[in-house]
């Protein structure tokens, strides 16, 4: 699916397109942890967090993330959007809670896809 | 081949979030631009990043380094301390020391180590409690 429709279906706020919305992503994965995410998440995922700080931005740019979901509602710093724009990395926003919105990533068919370094 | 064609070294400042990440940016694309395939350059990220992070984190402040070598490439994280006293229960996952103000940022989840051992294929740490840390990666630039 391309993030584009993914932001129509689920009403996301887009706060850095980065040129992202036409690129294709399959997988998913959801954690605040970023140890935990540098370890498991492949590339090309949507990340889903509550975190919205600076290391968010640096963390899907050395993972070449497709994109990053802050869900919750959590306030995204403007260092973040700031960063994701100088490293061409998609942050998008919504009020959901991130359970919901890692339900509806399932629903539309987006999987998880943990790896191991 | 003994000399390495690049050396890259960038200076680390103890709590600087703001620029955290850029040493393992810029050694990303450097690797990136060299052509050395997408696998190999996430791994030197990962394992990169969560040296640079911990220096920042819970050291006085160091360096990160990379040479770069046709076959492979060496990254050194070193600080000026405090060190760490018992090597061996900081590399098992889960174990932090991390204070709150990080944990809040998502740090602290005792997983960086672990992430560096298992994306290099060398691994060394040399530190002592009242010196500083040393941590040398290598990484070949074919898998084996
Ligand atoms: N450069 C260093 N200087 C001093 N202590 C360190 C250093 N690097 C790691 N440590 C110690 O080792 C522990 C484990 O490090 P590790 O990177 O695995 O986890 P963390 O940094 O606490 O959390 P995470 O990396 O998952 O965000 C740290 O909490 C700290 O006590
Ligand atoms: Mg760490």
């Amino acid at each position: 699916m391309k993030i584009g429709e993914l932001i129509d279906k689920l009403d996301l706020e887009v706060k850095t397109d980065a040129g992202g919305l036409e690129r294709e992503v399959d997988n998913c994965y959801v954690s605040d942890l970023l140890s935990n995410v540098m370890g498991q998440a492949s590339p090309g995922a949507v990340w889903i967090t509550m975190q919205g700080h600076q290391n968010v931005a640096a963390v899907a740019s050395l993972l070449s993330l497709g994109a990053v979901i802050v869900g919750g509602g959590a306030a995204i710093e403007e260092e973040t959007l700031k960063k994701a724009r100088e490293n061409d990395i998609t942050i998008l926003a919504s009020a959901a809670p991130v359970f919901e919105i890692a339900g509806r990533l399932y629903a539309e068919g987006l999987r998880g896809a943990a790896r191991n370094a | 081949m003994c000399e390495p064609f690049m050396d890259l070294s960038f200076d680390l400042t103890a709590g600087d979030f703001e620029r955290a990440g850029e040493a393992s940016g810029k050694i990303k694309k450097t690797l990136q631009q060299i052509g050395v395939s997408a696998d190999i350059v996430r791994r030197v990220a990962i394992g990169t990043y969560e040296g640079e992070m911990n220096v920042i984190i819970h050291s006085h402040g160091g360096t990160a380094k990379a040479h770069i070598y046709p076959e492979y490439t060496v990254v050194v994280l070193e600080d000026t301390g405090p060190g760490i006293a018992d090597i061996e229960l900081a590399v098992q996952e889960g174990y932090s020391t991390a204070p709150d103000y990080v944990r809040d940022l998502g740090f602290g989840a005792g997983m960086g180590l672990p992430n560096m051992k298992s994306c290099s294929d060398c691994f060394e740490i040399v530190s002592k409690a009242g010196e500083g840390t040393k941590i040398t990666m290598r990484f070949a630039h074919k898998k084996a």
